[in-house]
């Protein structure tokens, strides 16, 4: 069964009683949560006419839209229309418009569950987000190698390498151990 | 490497049947998303770095310190039927098996562990046991995390928690799930009451799904909604606090089905029996339909000759891929359809799917 709102596989069959009467509703996952939040939405009221809970005027959306993740490229406009997102320092580059959207669906704006034991107890940051360069780095590779520029796309290996080595070398003076290497196979250039 | 084969003859973790509860509850599950820091997530992903992400992912849970036994299975090398018969065993998502490009799954020898590689997350780690133990599903999946974590880097960010490719997940990561059969709150039309006031405390049900995408039995799944701003323990407690009043609908709907409609229950359940015993063409949701109602009779004690384990066994045996990897041959529907009653009749007959 298709959902009814797109193309995808409808995964939730809503049953909703109304006035006695009952109606079916078939939604796929993403289709569901969103069908969910408005019905549940009452709770929380939402001024806003735009799409991600906040006040937008169709000029501001179309800025916003335009907004570039500098790692992996992948424009807000994109993320709205797939509704997945790029790479995890799309977090770190969308925080302040991906923060009511958030809001919206889990109703909380802050992780409180578990964290990563490395962290723990060491002057390390939790965050993974300088590994996150890398991303950028290895698309610039490519644009390179594309354009010819084999220099330039060595340059950037060795930029690859450096963040992976600084990354490795925090980790081992943490705990002692060499494990969470996130090494780079070269004949990824 | 696998061997897809031996899987055919074991039961699989959710429907072997055993576990609290398990008269209604088949299974409870826990599914962790995972993303490494250092690639797009797979939506985003060039075909190399899924490559890499398969590759780097796949070394290192093949390495872990504790030498968890797991065995890769290449998803993207995988036949269709073999990619299905995967999906029956809810060892990977229809997704998974659909997709295209460099994905996996690791799996453990008894089937509770499953570990996807580049599905929509990097890494999504699901652990199923059989009845309603969700702590202990999430003692050994906390622990499985853990322990990779020791080995990779997962994008974590300290306001977000663990980074996923749909801001739905994001935060825990965590979805948990119990699979319920509720036969006699469907038989008593009280199932979308139920689910309404499930939804008011923002859970999820969804049906399960047999052939052609069809809702089939009476199989529910509750799972939570939210990842963020929780811990993974008050979410588990958001499913399991609901599952005990489930089974209290369900076994007092049972009670008022033995106690006001008796000889009518009974018939329904005994002609679900015959027919599934002598049909000569059966199709898939309708095997699921009547061996609901065949494993609701055999709990209420309506049926004496048949064992609930004989039923779940059923369930899984009569999906379509295992019906033709059973029988070695790949079969169109009307074949299926006919081999499936032949494999029931022969099971009823000789009491064993070995018989075959
Ligand atoms: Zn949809
Ligand atoms: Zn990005």
């Amino acid at each position: 069964m298709r959902c009814q709102q797109c193309d995808k596989q409808a995964m939730f069959h809503i049953t909703e009683l109304e006035t006695g009467e009952v109606r079916e509703v078939h939604l796929c996952e993403d289709h569901a949560r969103s069908y969910l939040n408005q019905s549940e939405g009452a709770s929380q009221p939402s001024e806003s006419p735009g799409p991600l809970g906040v006040a937008q005027t169709a000029e501001e959306l179309s800025e916003l839209d335009q907004k570039v993740c500098e790692m992996c490229g992948i424009t807000f406009f994109e993320f709205r229309n797939q509704g997945r997102l790029g790479c995890p320092h799309d977090y770190v580059q969308f925080e302040q418009e991906l923060e009511p959207l958030i809001a919206n669906i889990h109703g909380a704006v802050e992780h409180t569950g578990r964290r990563p034991q490395r962290a723990a107890g060491s002057e390390l940051p939790e965050s993974t987000e300088s590994l996150t360069r890398v991303i950028g780095l290895r698309k610039g590779i490519r644009e390179a190698v594309e354009q010819e520029e084999y220099e330039r796309a060595g340059t950037l290996r060795d930029e690859i390498n450096q963040v992976l080595d600084n990354w490795h070398a925090e980790q081992q003076t943490a705990d002692g151990t060499d494990s969470s290497q996130p090494s780079e196979s070269p004949s990824s250039s | 490497m696998i061997k897809l084969d031996s899987l055919t003859n074991s039961i699989g973790e959710w429907l072997k049947g055993t576990g609290p509860e398990s008269d209604i509850v088949m299974s409870s599950r826990v599914r962790l998303a995972r993303n490494l820091a250092q690639y797009p997530f797979v939506g985003r992903a060039s075909d190399q770095e899924r490559g890499e992400v398969q590759q780097f992912l796949r070394s290192r849970l093949l390495q872990l310190p504790s030498r968890l036994s797991l065995d890769y299975v290449d998803v993207g090398g995988l036949g269709e039927l073999d990619r299905q018969f995967l999906v029956e065993r809810q060892l990977i998502s229809r997704e998974h098996a659909e997709a295209a490009g460099s994905r996996g799954v690791a799996i453990d020898t008894h089937e509770q562990l499953s570990l996807m590689i580049n599905e929509e997350d990097h890494l999504r780690i699901q652990c199923v046991h059989s009845g309603l133990d969700l702590e202990s599903v999430w003692r050994q999946i906390s622990a499985v995390d853990d322990e990779i974590e020791t080995v990779v880097p997962y994008a974590f960010h300290s306001r977000w928690g663990y980074l996923t490719a749909c801001p739905t997940n994001v935060g825990t990561g965590i979805r948990v799930s119990v699979m319920l059969h509720l036969p006699a709150l469907v038989i008593t039309r009280q199932i979308d009451k139920v689910f309404r006031s499930l939804h008011k405390i923002s859970l999820a049900v969804r049906g399960l799904y047999g052939e052609g995408s069809q809702a089939f039995g009476d199989f529910y799944q509750i799972s939570n909604q939210t990842t963020l701003g929780k811990t993974e323990q008050e979410l588990i407690a958001q499913v399991a606090d609901v599952v005990p009043v489930l089974i209290d609908y369900e076994r007092r709907a049972r009670d008022f089905l033995v106690r006001e409609t008796e000889q009518n229950i009974h018939d329904q359940v005994s002609r679900a029996y015959g027919i599934l015993r002598t049909a000569q063409t059966i199709t898939a949701e309708e095997t699921m339909q009547l061996l609901s109602r065949v494993r609701m009779g055999v709990l209420l004690g309506l049926l004496d000759d048949v064992d609930v384990s004989d039923v779940n066994l059923l369930l899984v045996r009569t999906q379509p891929a295992h019906l033709q990897k059973l029988r070695g041959v790949e079969l169109d529907t009307k074949d299926r359809n006919i081999e499936r009653a032949r494999f029931l009749r022969n099971y009823f007959e000789t009491g064993s799917a070995e018989a075959n």
